[in-house]
């Protein structure tokens, strides 16, 4: 299992690579990237606040928590915080396992917990002002399919 | 003596991103209730507090949590992140 929380930029080509390389025992890799969205063509940068110490340790718990639930060989977890611009990645998973159903499932499930349960919080700054990004009834509710 | 942590808008309308607190409050909501007699801004931090969550020594807690032995109270919007 590795975690990363970081400002800097990541590649996910080059992640995703080096995490699947040299394995034998997986039949299957599923990654997800996010990226930061300019939803209405005004964003300047999206600001990601977060909570140090608690951020690792949520995301680990929810880590172990799939490597359990799906029999995981190894997941990966990155996610960034600071000023990013559009297009810039925010996060990725990537999950490997025996099976594609697994590997599937699991980065699902790691998407909907870290989008309401890892303590990050999103800015959005664009040319009318800054806001912060509310949570959505649909994010809360999504955990209750697991 | 408790950390106080703030973050996202609450830090912004309490105008600090922590604090330490001298307390005897019971709980998580009793203290949010001393924190809301002190001045305005407290008052608008907390005026809602189904809009918040709350965390005990880097832990999610409800609001009528004991805060016994608890050494960092957080207190923030719901989280946004993925």
């Amino acid at each position: 299992m590795t975690v990363r929380v970081q400002p800097e930029l990541f590649d996910a080509g080059a992640e995703l690579n080096r995490f699947a390389q040299g394995r034998s025992d997986v039949g299957a890799v599923v990654s997800f990237t996010g990226v930061v969205r300019d939803t209405d063509g005004d964003l300047q940068e999206m600001q990601i606040e977060h909570y140090p110490g608690m951020t690792e340790s949520a995301i680990a718990k929810i880590v172990q928590e799939a490597t359990t639930r799906w029999g995981l060989a190894d997941a990966l977890v990155i996610h960034r915080y600071g000023a990013l611009k559009p297009g810039a990645p925010i996060m990725m998973v990537a999950t490997a396992s025996a099976h594609r159903a697994a590997a599937f499932e699991a980065a699902d499930f790691l998407m909907d917990y870290l989008k309401s349960r890892a303590p990050f919080w999103k800015k959005e700054i664009t040319t009318a002002g800054a806001s912060w990004v509310a949570a959505k009834d649909a994010d809360e509710d999504a955990l209750k399919r697991w | 003596m408790m950390n106080v942590v703030y973050f996202a808008w609450v830090r912004e309308r309490i105008g600090l991103p922590q604090e330490q607190v001298d307390t005897n409050a019971a709980t998580v909501a009793d203290l949010v209730e001393e924190l809301k007699a002190r001045e305005d801004r407290y008052e608008a931090a907390f005026a809602d507090i189904s809009a918040l969550r709350v965390a005990l020594d880097q832990e999610l807690a409800d609001f009528d949590a004991p805060l016994a032995g608890v050494k960092e109270i957080a207190f923030f919007p719901p989280m946004t992140g993925g």
